[in-house]
């Protein structure tokens, strides 16, 4: 990281504090063991296949592979702030009542073709909404799950390694090699 | 009391510190640097300096407790979750903001030299008259004859990598092989060469990252991860390359924790004999005596340490009678931004994580350039092809749209301009003696401002920055301008100004304070205007001047 790169990097991170964590947990299935404050073992399974349909495993693994259920509700208690928080946690029962008005079931049940669906439905309203939305309006819980997604993702050993190509000591420069349609990404 | 006694003392660790205590240790004297930190020993106490992304819990970014704890380092780029050790605490050391400004520090072994961004530029004439043609502030006691033989000393030793490009506005210095600009830059800087015949450039970056061993110093391993520290010692830092060489004369003492609470003048003898330190771990005081007192504490503290001294003699401080201390405060104003898209070399990428970008060296007002404000800008930039977090038109989720991703998008320049300051009587710090440090020291207050010449200056950043990516061919040209406050080009000057003058300035061309000529104050503080070029590498040439000419003062009992 230099200068420059933190001058053009895009933001994917929302940071932010946490208070009144225990408020927002209330809706949660109480049997399921906690992974946090705010989310239990129900909520990363349910993570899990969220980042799964949004990155399957394709010729490489998919969000799963890289623990992505978990990820998300680290990165959502440590760093998103309050209004995001509860924006999230809220979310995860908006996306059960999308699921079960189109599908008569929950996100859980409803199979991979299902899922697909519905995401992709979620990412045309969270791009819509984050389009026209002002600043001080709540950001979109489907775009936060998509950020976490990706960026948990591609920077995870599976996904840097993987997905993407990551050399921990290049040894040298060279600023004109080559390239062609297929060949991976630099991880950074 | 001879335990405590040395030749010389070095206040501060960072670049022009370490610089102090090599040159001064390597002329034979027994020399004691005091560092208010913690010691971070080279290679073994960079910790993070081999993980690799994923091993960072939030992949480097910042949490809620970080943003808490850090309320002001967490205003730009460097609160992160990589380096944040090497960030001195907000908490522990306040300091009162009159107006804005961001103030990010390091308090350690090795200070900011562990962090910083290594570009290495030479001053030219063009800067050094700049004052006394424009009338503002004071006349630079020195011109680039005087430094030129020093920048070389300099960069020899440090290892500064660069192109001899030949530009009367920055000389070109003893460097090592460059970096290498890569293919869409090169053809960039081609066309912007045509365009504007000549007039501007587009150059690799001068780094102090090696490009060939030296002096038992690995070569740059193109990782990008200098501000971690550098196992292999690759780019220049107090660690990597001053401390050794200090330590291997036998004559350095070094003690962390030491936080210097003043210069103790004599009266008698109108000179230092040493300093108060107040032990950080223990809150013990001691005293500590040289014939030579080597202040580089930056340029804000180095301040703080003269207003608090001989207050006896001069209310205002040590070298406070031209009524200048801490007045001039001064820094590189910047994030203006401009980027766009670059059409085509789909079928070209590049190998290698180079810690470095190309540098657009200043072009306003020269020659036939004329503005609506004094002096100039530069920027720093590079191209790279766009990553994973970048949208896909037409893909939304699913494994069409993964896949995507894991190829790089099209190729992206962005650059950043960082302008000149000038140096305003009434851009000044002070000591706030309402508020109290960790330690219960007093703080420091800060009360400056951008001014007209620099909000002017900021507007033709954003207009050349968009004019001249457009004429280089680059499409959907866009800029920022934002956050027009000082202190986050994190190059603090002027607190402590050079000049022909005792009545106008703090220091003579020596760096000696004219009040005390056994200190030396070669840390940001002694510039007496600010250019816009990245200032470290004269921090470094200053020093090395400096300790020649103190020493052989001392050997010939002058001072």
């Amino acid at each position: 990281m230099n200068r420059r790169e933190a001058l053009g990097r895009v933001g994917l991170i929302l940071g932010g504090t946490i208070i009144g964590a225990e408020f927002f947990i209330s809706g949660c299935k109480p049997s399921s063991k906690k992974v946090n404050e705010l989310f239990d073992e129900n909520n990363v399974a349910l993570f899990d296949e969220i980042g799964e349909t949004i990155l399957p495993a394709t010729s490489t693994p998919g969000a799963k592979a890289a623990a992505i259920g978990n990820f998300m509700a680290m990165m959502v208690q440590d760093c998103y702030k309050p209004e995001d928080q509860k924006v999230f946690v809220k979310g995860i029962s908006d996306l059960d009542e999308a699921s079960k008005k189109k599908f008569s079931k929950s996100f859980m049940e409803a199979d991979a073709k299902q899922r697909t669906e519905l995401l992709t439905e979620l990412d045309a309203e969270q791009k819509n909404y984050t389009k026209s939305k002002k600043p001080e309006d709540p950001n979109h819980y489907f775009r936060m799950m998509k950020e976490l997604t990706l960026l948990g993702y591609f920077t995870s050993e599976v996904g840097a390694t993987k997905a993407l190509r990551y050399i921990a000591v290049p040894g040298h420069y060279d600023g004109n090699v080559p390239y062609k349609k297929g060949d991976k990404a630099w991880a950074t | 009391m001879s335990a405590n006694t040395y030749d010389a003392i070095v206040i501060g660790s960072g670049i022009s510190g370490g610089w102090a205590a090599k040159e001064l240790t390597e002329k034979g004297l027994k020399t004691i640097m005091l560092e208010r930190g913690r010691n971070i020993e080279h290679i073994k106490d960079y910790v993070n300096a081999n993980k690799a992304p994923w091993e960072f819990p939030h992949r480097g970014g910042r949490t809620q407790k970080m943003i808490d704890d850090y309320p002001v380092l967490k205003r730009d780029y460097p609160l992160n979750e990589t380096n944040l050790d090497y960030w001195a605490s907000d908490k522990d050391s306040p300091y009162t903001e009159v107006k804005r400004f961001d103030w990010f520090r390091g308090y350690h072994v090795g200070g900011r030299s562990l962090m910083w961004g290594r570009q290495s530029y030479r001053w030219g004439d063009t800067d050094f008259e700049a004052n006394l043609k424009d009338g503002i502030a004071v006349d630079w006691p020195i011109r680039y004859k005087d430094i030129a033989p020093w920048y070389s000393y300099a960069e020899k030793f440090a290892g500064i990598s660069g192109n001899r490009d030949g530009l009367a506005i920055l000389p070109d210095g003893d460097f090592m092989p460059p970096m290498e600009l890569n293919v869409v830059e090169k053809d960039v800087a081609k066309r912007l060469k045509e365009y504007y015949k000549e007039e501007r450039a587009m150059i690799i970056g001068r780094t102090a990252n090696i490009t060939v061993p030296h002096n038992n110093r690995t070569n740059c391993q193109y990782r990008n991860k200098c501000w971690l520290g550098c196992p292999f010692g690759a780019y220049f830092s107090t660690q990597s390359a001053t401390l050794p060489a200090a330590m291997a004369t036998g004559n350095l003492t070094v003690r962390p924790w030491s936080i210097v609470t003043k210069i103790l003048y004599d009266k008698d003898t109108k000179k230092a004999k040493g300093v108060e330190v107040l032990d950080a771990e223990t809150n013990q005081t001691y005293e500590y005596f040289a014939k030579v007192v080597f202040l580089n504490a930056s340029t804000i503290n180095s301040a703080w340490i003269l207003m608090n001294s001989a207050n006896d003699v001069w209310e205002g401080g040590l070298g406070s009678s031209s009524g200048e201390l801490g007045h001039n405060l001064m820094d590189h104003h910047l994030n203006v931004n401009a980027w766009g898209h670059v059409e085509g070399y789909e079928d070209k990428y590049y190998f290698g994580r180079r810690a470095n970008g190309f540098y657009i060296p200043r072009f306003a007002n020269l020659g036939n350039d004329k503005r609506d404000f004094i002096r100039g800008f530069g920027y720093q930039g590079g191209a790279s092809r766009e990553g994973w977090s970048r949208d896909i038109a037409e893909l939304s989720i699913g494994g069409a749209f993964k896949d995507a991703l894991t190829e790089p998008g099209s190729w992206s320049v962005g650059m950043g301009g960082f302008g000149e300051t000038l140096p305003y009587h009434d851009n000044k710090v002070f000591i706030d003696k309402t508020k109290k440090d960790k330690w219960g020291l007093p703080v420091i207050a800060i009360d400056a401002e951008l001014k007209d010449n620099e909000k002017k200056m900021r507007i033709a950043m954003e207009s050349e920055g968009k004019a001249m990516l457009e004429a280089a061919g680059i499409k959907n040209v866009q800029t920022s301008s934002k956050n027009p406050y000082l202190g986050r080009g994190i190059h603090e000057m002027g607190t402590a100004r050079m000049g022909h003058d005792p009545k106008t300035s703090v220091l003579n061309k020596w760096n000696q304070v004219w009040d005390a000529k056994n200190v030396f104050v070669t840390d940001g503080s002694f510039m007496t205007s600010a250019a816009c070029q990245n200032p470290s590498l004269t921090y470094m040439a200053m020093t090395a001047r400096a300790a020649n000419y103190a020493v052989d003062a001392l050997k010939k009992n002058e001072i």
